[in-house]
């Protein structure tokens, strides 16, 4: 039997109630560069052993960046996944476990939900954390309604160290809810002075939103912002965009952030391409009411055993319709999951010293590029990414550096593309996965592509 | 002047032109334990009928219209760290806010205690 979800006249009805002439008019938004208006050009139907052929073909164009020396960053972070995360994420238990419609009756999931938000809450120094979001840059935006939420206002100042990306996906949720977003240009060689930031709070501003370590890979102390943001009545939000810093920097939490959030991707899951990954999204006791997302919390059932609950669930759109604090009914569970084994494999030690041997080795990669001919080193600070200035545009360098087997970076280009000042400027991520031989091969590489 | 009651199960007390607004407490009750208030910003301007606040209880979260037109001048501090005063003394301390009232005669569409007795027995 086909399923048949709508008759034409359900539509009809349906459209005529919302007040939509067409199915058409309800995707308006979408920028027509976007919208796809033919059928998407594929190959006619194969057999198994021909698609899966021509598969194994495209696939090997790619280069991975497990294949070669890679040190591709820029908001997403290869780092070793231990084979355990696998093993445990893939038991049927947890794999087919979608977040439950009874939710209770899967205590399991509501135990790691627990120790996930406890882990996250942990890191970035504050009392309370969610049960993930989407991804880093929605819960930026998330962050920014949150704030607007709470007080009342209708503003967002984004410092110029915030990843572009993050920066248009707030602009996007923000375009329909009349939030302002200000907010200076990105500039590798100046960071913002708390005081040019404070020249844009105004008693509009809900927040101030700056990135730690920011995206050029400079980490600062937000100290004397949050006092200023405070005292303005507005909010800090802090975003990040590499879990892993949290080891060895100090925590937004330590400086008076109101909101921690950012992408969680780089403790337990792999690239893959861009996604799936996880949202981490972090606040105050004060605040959680006004916070979006699921929340797990411990309780104790009627015999007195410890147990879980999803709870403040009145925050949540199937309790309060339109009402609710975010659309978001669900988390990144599996992406969840993976962060949460990972980082109970590493336990406190061993999260910290997995951080160290980033900065280590980020600290070997930048002596060893300063001192090629043709390359600066821009940062004063970095945890395990940072920014270098070439003699020449980096897309054609890494183009170069490419064929002799080298992922060298993220060119600025990429991330900023209406910004030809930017042109000669290459972003650098170092994890442990580097060895001294790949730093080695990046120095070489980079020396004869700039001679 | 004698308090007045509202079908949406809010009483209203008039005192030197300001308003004071809580819940019953047949809503008190019927709400069960109370964990959350969230008031309106004082200056915010309310119209009859328009949101005011949330009350949540253990069992769920209500709105709370604004029974009369006009501007929140006072909200009760209290509730933030004690919601549970509106359980233990709905009509008196667990009062929610205060307003400036645009046009007093709205007050005439209201019910008296009687009025809100029997409304709330024909429930």
């Amino acid at each position: 039997m086909r399923y048949l979800p709508l008759t034409r006249a359900d539509r009809a009805s349906m459209l005529e109630t919302i007040g939509a002439a067409s199915v058409e008019e309800l995707y308006h938004d979408v920028p027509d560069g976007a919208l796809l208006d033919a059928p998407v050009d594929l190959p006619g139907h194969l057999g198994e052993m021909q698609v899966e052929r021509d598969m194994m073909a495209l696939a090997a164009k790619n280069t991975g960046a497990s294949s070669v020396p890679s040190f591709l960053g820029a908001g997403a972070y290869r780092h070793h996944v231990p084979a355990t995360v696998d093993y445990v994420i893939q038991r049927g238990e947890f794999l087919t476990a979608y977040t439950p419609y009874q939710p209770e009756i899967a205590q399991g999931t509501l135990q790691y939900l627990f120790e996930f938000q406890t882990q996250v809450a942990s890191i970035t120094g504050m009392d309370v954390a969610n049960a993930s979001m989407w991804d880093g840059a929605t819960s930026c935006a998330e962050a920014v309604l949150m704030a607007c939420r709470a007080t009342r206002r209708k503003k967002a100042v984004l410092s110029g160290g915030v990843h572009p990306h993050y920066r248009e996906v707030t602009e996007t949720y923000c375009q329909f809810s009349d939030t302002e977003v200000a907010g200076r240009d990105g500039n590798p060689e100046q960071q913002a002075t708390v005081e040019e930031l404070d020249d844009l709070i105004d008693d509009q501003t809900a927040c101030v939103v700056v990135q730690y370590p920011d995206v050029f890979g400079r980490v600062q102390d937000h100290t004397k912002l949050a006092e200023v943001c405070h005292a303005k009545g507005a909010l800090l939000v802090v975003v990040f965009t590499e879990a892993v810093a949290f080891g060895a920097i100090k925590s937004p939490g330590s400086f008076g952030a109101d909101i921690v959030c950012g992408e969680g991707q780089s403790i337990g899951n792999a690239l893959s391409y861009g996604g799936p990954y996880v949202g981490l999204f972090a606040t105050t006791q004060k605040l959680v009411r006004q916070m979006p997302g699921r929340l797990c919390g411990e309780t104790v059932d009627q015999d007195g055993k410890r147990g879980f609950v999803l709870t403040l669930s009145t925050r949540e759109q199937h309790i309060r319709r339109e009402k609710a604090t975010s659309n978001i009914c669900t988390n990144a569970g599996l992406c969840s999951l993976a962060f949460t084994v990972h980082m109970s494999l590493l336990g406190e030690d061993g999260y910290r010293r997995l951080a160290t041997l980033n900065h280590e080795n980020a600290c070997k990669a930048a002596d060893a590029l300063d001192a090629v001919d043709g390359v600066t080193v821009v940062n004063d600070s970095f945890f395990n990414e940072f920014t270098v200035k070439l003699s020449k545009p980096a897309a054609d360098v890494l183009e170069v550096l490419v064929d002799k087997g080298v992922l060298g970076g993220v060119p600025l280009s990429r991330l900023y593309p209406n910004r030809s000042d930017l042109d000669n400027y290459l972003l650098v991520a170092v994890t442990e996965t580097n060895t001294d031989e790949d730093i080695a091969a990046l120095a070489d590489a980079l020396k004869e592509a700039l001679a | 002047m004698a308090k007045k009651f509202s079908q949406e199960h809010e009483w209203i007390e008039l005192e030197d032109g300001i308003a004071t607004i809580g819940i019953t407490d047949y809503a008190q009750q019927s709400l069960g334990d109370i964990v959350y208030v969230e008031l309106p910003e004082i200056g915010k301007k309310l119209t009859k009928d328009g949101d005011a606040a949330v009350v949540e209880s253990v069992k769920a979260a209500s709105d709370v219209y604004a029974p009369l037109d006009g501007e929140i001048v006072e909200i009760n501090e209290d509730l933030d760290v004690n919601p549970a005063l509106v359980n233990e003394a709905p009509e008196t301390d667990g009062w929610f806010f205060r307003m400036s009232l645009t046009d007093e005669s709205q007050l005439d569409e209201l019910m008296d205690e009687a009025a809100y007795k029997d409304f709330v027995e024909g429930l």
